[in-house]
């Protein structure tokens, strides 16, 4: 219980700050999570982070309460609220001010190039979450055969999500993975 | 066709544009800061990976919150801003109807549930984390996750490179280079690359 006051605030300062570059969605965030938790902070394992990420997709209700599950790990049930109220803090503020003012600047020049400009950084983002889940899983042939099985039916046929969980983890369960 | 809305996204309410709609004229309602919560509640819980289609029926077909105008232009909204889409409509929608308690109630309903639970789970993990079963079903449905999102990724890349801009593409394997290749640190990353694509962006328009 050494310094929790100095965990939880670099907890926070962290997660806040993530919060205000997640462009395009929580998850494109994963990789800077990842660096933090794991590489900089030594947190979390490889795999806790990946088991974390599974966690958190397999829990309803947005994917970002990954963070919530890093926080718990880092520092029970207060590093766990800190966490969350981090991540989406600043992001909700900012979303407030925005959407009062959405009104103003609906059709303006800017507010078309901004978002069009936005969607290749957020191609490039969700692409690194999924390389980096893929390379901090325990992976063998099994597993990248789910992760391309996987992508293959869902950009064919619209896939619901539950359903691929069920079918990789009763993969995982038979003992293949 | 009342609107008390304080800010309305869409300044044409269905009142203002008399389009031939079906017998019941859908009457658009406000919900009270206990419905805002509940129904963000109610979505997050019943939301697997497809959070958006539950909103979207909720709020369009079966409360009437909001015309599917309305909802686009919110999400479409969201999805540009920074965080986790769904996260900032809740804040965007309870306000525009209650101000910014409605906001935070909205807000609460949305995350409150899933982090009670949430942590349950991570607090039973970190009991049985060490399964080899566990371990092995985590991995079968991290590798799936991954999967999902490499989907998510053909499917946004295809308007990218459908007539043959470069530009785009670059940008996008540049972000992937530095952020999913060298681990680069995000705030530095987005704050060179993404000045310079919307630049680029606004000088093409």
């Amino acid at each position: 219980m050494k310094d929790l006051g100095g965990t939880l605030a670099t907890l926070a300062g962290y997660f806040a700050l993530m919060s205000l570059f997640a462009i395009g969605g929580g998850n494109s965030a994963v990789p800077e999570m990842h660096r933090v938790a794991v590489d900089v902070q030594h947190w979390l394992t490889d795999r806790q982070f990946s088991d974390s990420f599974a966690l958190a997709q397999l829990t309803p209700g947005p994917n970002v309460i990954i963070v919530t599950l890093i926080g718990y790990h880092v520092a029970g049930v207060v590093g766990a609220l800190v966490t969350t109220l981090a991540m989406c803090g600043p992001s909700c503020v900012f979303a407030y001010f925005v959407g009062r003012a959405a009104e103003r600047f609906k059709g303006k020049a800017w507010h078309a190039a901004l978002s069009r400009g936005l969607i290749p950084v957020t191609l490039g983002l969700t692409t690194s979450s999924a390389t980096v889940i893929a390379t901090t899983s325990d992976y063998n042939w099994v597993a990248v055969a789910i992760t391309l099985g996987t992508a293959l039916a869902a950009f064919f046929v619209r896939v619901h999500p539950l359903w691929a969980f069920a079918v990789a983890a009763l993969l995982g369960l038979s003992g293949l993975v | 066709m009342n609107m008390p809305s304080p800010a309305p996204l869409d300044p044409q309410s269905p009142a203002a544009e008399p389009e031939p709609s079906p017998a019941p004229a859908p009457q658009q309602t406000r919900p009270s800061l206990a419905e805002l919560f509940i129904a963000f509640a109610t979505i997050s819980l019943s939301g697997f990976g497809g959070v958006l289609a539950w909103s979207r029926r909720m709020m369009v077909e079966e409360r009437r919150w909001l015309t599917p105008e309305q909802f686009n232009e919110a999400y479409a909204l969201c999805a540009f801003l920074p965080g986790p889409n769904i996260v900032n409509f809740s804040v965007v929608f309870g306000s525009r109807f209650r101000g910014p308690l409605g906001g935070v109630v909205a807000l609460g309903g949305l995350l409150g549930p899933p982090v009670i639970l949430v942590i349950v789970i991570g607090a039973i993990y970190a009991h049985y984390g060490e399964l080899p079963v566990l371990r092995r079903m985590l991995t079968g449905v991290a590798s799936a996750a991954a999967g999902l999102m490499m989907a998510t990724v053909a499917k946004m890349a295809r308007p990218l490179f459908r007539n043959r801009a470069v530009v785009g593409p670059l940008i996008a394997l540049a972000v992937f280079g530095s952020i999913g290749v060298m681990h680069w640190p995000l705030p530095l990353v987005l704050a060179v690359i993404a000045p310079v694509s919307i630049a680029y962006a606004w000088v093409r328009s």
